[in-house]
């Protein structure tokens, strides 16, 4: 019996079976079988929270199985630790880029596996090895750059390089394309398709369908630590592997109306604002926004959009130009008198901006309010109301669970997120600042947060979406304006512009030049 | 006025004061080189003050009860690594907080000096006189104009000081090891994916840093007078981790800023032996603030410009 079976196995790069993996509370792998064939590319797709990254962490050896086999080649192995993986000639590149900033691309490279002349580090030698190493697969890099100088695509062709360079024939990318723009995405097929026709074998785990469709030779779905399909990518649609993610029919873009758009409620004039080094980061920013219409900010991370933001919500100081809203200049005014003139905001960073995660939910529910005669009677918090107040939140936003006493930091990324929205509603805003309001969440609450978003549209409320991705900008924004370095490129609507045009905009390119080279 | 300008041009044209600088920058040398092991690896170590401290007191004890200045450094050393061993098993080992256990550390230092100090030669105070280490004489370059002034009668821990400077800086920068400490003071996650040992590679520059403040430390005790005081690190642990952090964490740039500040101390000492200057004693004391001052003003001024390694401090807990 076992010898057939390693027999059946011996066409599969990798083999993962019956894996269980129990964190406290949770089931994180429930007897997870993976069948990799040797020399394809294999997506394993599923939600935030579904286990695929448990499951590759197992077999890079970051974390133990609780039980099960894996077999590389067809041979049965312990992977105890990542030493252990890179002996069987696996490599992973993170989700988070695993890289020393300081370091140039050279020594991250080679750290750990440094060639040397007795105690010296061979610089040379490093360097040589990863010119013939880039040369081989096209993936041109310059060796003595420092890494926090690169941009992330290029960053992430040197964890790749790091991979190959310890030997790597498998090759596991945890949502590789999750930082990139739609040329860098490109670009990194490219790269993968390159290294496939050079016999390399790649589990690739991401929860974009259409980059499953894209590059994929099969599929392995996971929901809720187990495995709800395995199919062949030629055979299957994306609405098919969202059921199967998701145990139900979901909307992979939301629908919405027309837009009834009304009298402008924000405008923000040449704007200059510097980031924390003192360098110029917003520059000469003009825009506009008006009621019952959502623009939206498409851009690569780091262009200014943070900048604009906390400008925009009076967390950062404004170095030249003006913030008008309703009419009034408030370019000095305070966060708290924003708020009070109906400006709410969701932060990108829902951890830091958002929440307390130390604090119950009820009083999450109520930051910022928490001087309004609703919740405070002069100096004592009205506690009644209070929880009476956060339990109807809970309740209408289906925050799970619906517990107002867990702390912030015990909820789920996706209703920390409902939390933040629901707070931000009550206010009753006419204007709201969204920055990335679905970042790391999953299929089902990303459809919750833009329906909600648009519901606001819906009633007349200007929306400004900041977000780095683009699937998002495209099926929200009634209007897009591309920022880079700073400024706008152009403004485009979804309708009569394509992912391409926005991705040369976010790379640099301004639409008139665009437009003017087409014609 | 005129006085003034005289004494300052008298200070400058003095070799004693260029001596002194190298003196005065000595201890400081040391022990920021010890600062940058620990912190390039991301253990921030403010217990240098007391590792300074316990070295000079080694260094007197050693000497005192061998007879011989040379054991006494190496008992100095010897109490200093055991010192940053406590601290590197709290802050590495336990993934306690780095600034909690140097203060208690620095406490702790005083505490077994001070009692040590009364236990061993029966009064609070200072030690008995010792056997210093040995000046080094460089024969007839004493009668080389000037500079043979300065150079003649140091201590063999001046020239130890700036060889280290030179060694770390090899160390840190071209070999495999050092690539292995920035590595790791910056992004611990990332060697450790990579295989290399992040605990073992911290218990290195922890230790590494116990070596050199306790050098520093026992040059103050047994580098020229051959006695302890009480309490006589005196603040040069922090001077030297203001000296590190404006030297942006590199063996040269903390050596650099070392240099300022000894170059300051010397200033002030030598400023006030200038008896055409009449100064009452009191004002001693006034002079006394110039060195601190100017780390007030360099750091304000410089420090905006230099950057720590990033996981400088942050306990790297496995999970």
């Amino acid at each position: 019996m076992d010898k057939a079976n390693k027999k059946d196995y011996s066409k599969y790069a990798v083999v993962m079976e019956k894996i269980v993996k129990r964190f406290p509370g949770v089931l994180a792998n429930d007897h997870v079988d993976l069948f990799v064939e040797r020399g394809e590319i294999h997506a394993i797709v599923g939600e935030n929270g579904a286990g695929k990254t448990t499951l590759m962490n197992q077999l890079y050896g970051l974390i133990n199985s609780d039980s099960g086999k894996i077999y590389i080649n067809g041979a049965e192995i312990k992977i105890r630790n990542p030493n252990d993986a890179i002996n069987a000639k696996i490599g992973m590149v993170h989700q988070h880029f695993m890289l020393v900033d300081r370091l140039s691309v050279v020594e991250n490279i080679v750290l750990g596996m440094e060639p040397v002349y007795g105690p010296f580090f061979a610089r040379d030698k490093a360097r040589k090895q990863i010119n013939e190493l880039s040369k081989r697969f096209g993936l041109f890099v310059e060796p003595d750059a420092i890494i926090e100088d690169l941009p992330v695509g290029i960053q992430q062709r040197v964890e790749i390089i790091k991979v190959l360079y310890r030997g790597a024939e498998i090759l596991i990318l945890d949502e590789p394309t999750a930082v990139l723009t739609p040329q860098e995405t490109e670009e990194l097929f490219e790269i993968l398709r390159a290294l496939k026709s050079q016999g390399k074998t790649i589990i690739f785990i991401t929860h974009k369908l259409h980059e499953v469709m894209a590059i994929t030779n099969s599929v392995t779905v996971m929901r809720l630590g187990k495995v709800t399909g395995v199919v062949k990518t030629v055979d299957t649609n994306p609405r098919e592997l969202a059921r199967m993610m998701v145990g139900r029919d979901v909307l992979l873009r939301v629908e919405k109306g027309e837009a009834k758009v009304g009298k402008e409620i924000l405008r923000v004039e040449d704007l200059h604002v510097n980031e924390n080094r003192g360098l110029e980061a917003v520059r000469g920013l003009t825009l506009s926004v008006k009621r019952g219409e959502i623009v939206g900010i498409a851009g690569v991370a780091g262009n200014g959009q943070t900048e604009l933001v906390e400008a925009i919500t009076g967390l950062r100081k404004v170095e030249e130009g003006h913030v008008i809203f309703k009419g009034v200049d408030i370019t000095n005014f305070s966060p708290k008198k924003r708020r009070d003139m109906g400006m709410g905001h969701i932060p990108e960073d829902r951890l830091k901006h958002g929440l307390v995660t130390a604090f119950p939910l009820y009083y999450n529910f109520i930051l910022g309010k928490h001087d309004d005669p609703q919740f405070c009677d002069g100096e004592f918090l009205k506690m009644p109301d209070i929880k009476r107040f956060s339990d109807e939140l809970v309740k209408r936003f289906d925050v799970r669970p619906p517990l107002i006493n867990l702390l912030g930091a015990n909820l789920s990324g996706g209703n920390q997120q409902k939390v933040i929205v629901a707070r931000e509603i009550s206010f009753g805003p006419d204007f709201m600042v969204v920055s990335q309001p679905t970042r790391g969440l999953d299929i089902g609450a990303i459809e919750f947060i833009h329906k909600t978003i648009i519901s606001m549209r819906d009633k007349g409320v200007g929306v400004l979406l900041i977000s780095m991705e683009l699937e998002e900008i495209f099926s929200l924004s009634d209007r897009i304006l591309v920022m880079y370095e700073g400024q706008i490129m152009g403004e485009v609507t979804p309708q009569e512009t394509t992912t391409e045009e926005v991705g040369l905009m976010m790379a640099g390119h301004r639409l008139e030049d665009l437009r003017t080279q087409e014609a | 006025m005129n006085a003034w300008i005289q004494a300052i041009i008298n200070v400058f044209i003095n070799p004693i004061f260029y001596k002194s600088t190298l003196n005065q920058s000595t201890p400081l040398i040391l022990a920021a080189l010890g600062g940058v092991y620990s912190e390039t690896t991301g253990v921030v170590n403010i217990a240098l003050e007391g590792i300074m401290l316990i070295g000079a007191f080694g260094g007197v004890v050693g000497s005192y009860f061998t007879g011989n200045p040379w054991y006494g450094l190496a008992l100095g050393v010897l109490l200093g690594v055991a010192m940053a061993a406590l601290h590197a098993w709290a802050s590495i080992r336990y993934a306690g907080d780095q600034i909690i256990s140097g203060a208690a550390l620095i406490l702790l230092a005083q505490g077994i000096t001070g009692f040590s100090l009364v236990e061993l030669f029966g009064k609070p105070g200072s030690t008995d006189l010792v056997r210093s280490i040995p000046l080094v004489n460089l024969g007839s370059f004493e009668n080389v104009p000037f500079f043979g002034k300065i150079f003649n009668s140091l201590s063999p821990l001046v020239y130890i000081a700036f060889a280290s400077v030179a060694f770390s800086w090899f160390l840190i920068y071209k070999t495999r090891l050092g690539l292995r400490m920035r590595s790791v003071g910056n992004n611990p996650e990332a060697a450790d994916t990579l295989g290399v040992n992040v605990y073992n590679v911290r218990y290195f520059g922890v230790l590494m840093s116990g070596v050199f403040a306790s050098l520093g430390g026992a040059f103050l005790s047994i580098g020229e007078l051959g006695q302890f005081t009480e309490n006589m690190s005196n603040g040069r642990g922090f001077i030297a981790l203001a000296a590190m952090i404006i030297g942006n964490w590199s063996p040269t740039g903390a050596m650099w800023a070392s240099i300022l500040f000894g170059a300051a101390s010397a200033f002030n000492d030598q400023l006030q032996s200038q008896g055409i200057l009449h100064l009452a004693t009191n004002t001693q004391y006034l002079f006394g603030m110039i060195p601190y001052i100017i780390t007030l003003i360099v750091v304000g001024g410089l420090v905006g410009k230099s950057r720590a390694p990033s996981s400088d401090g942050i306990p790297y807990i496995k999970d």
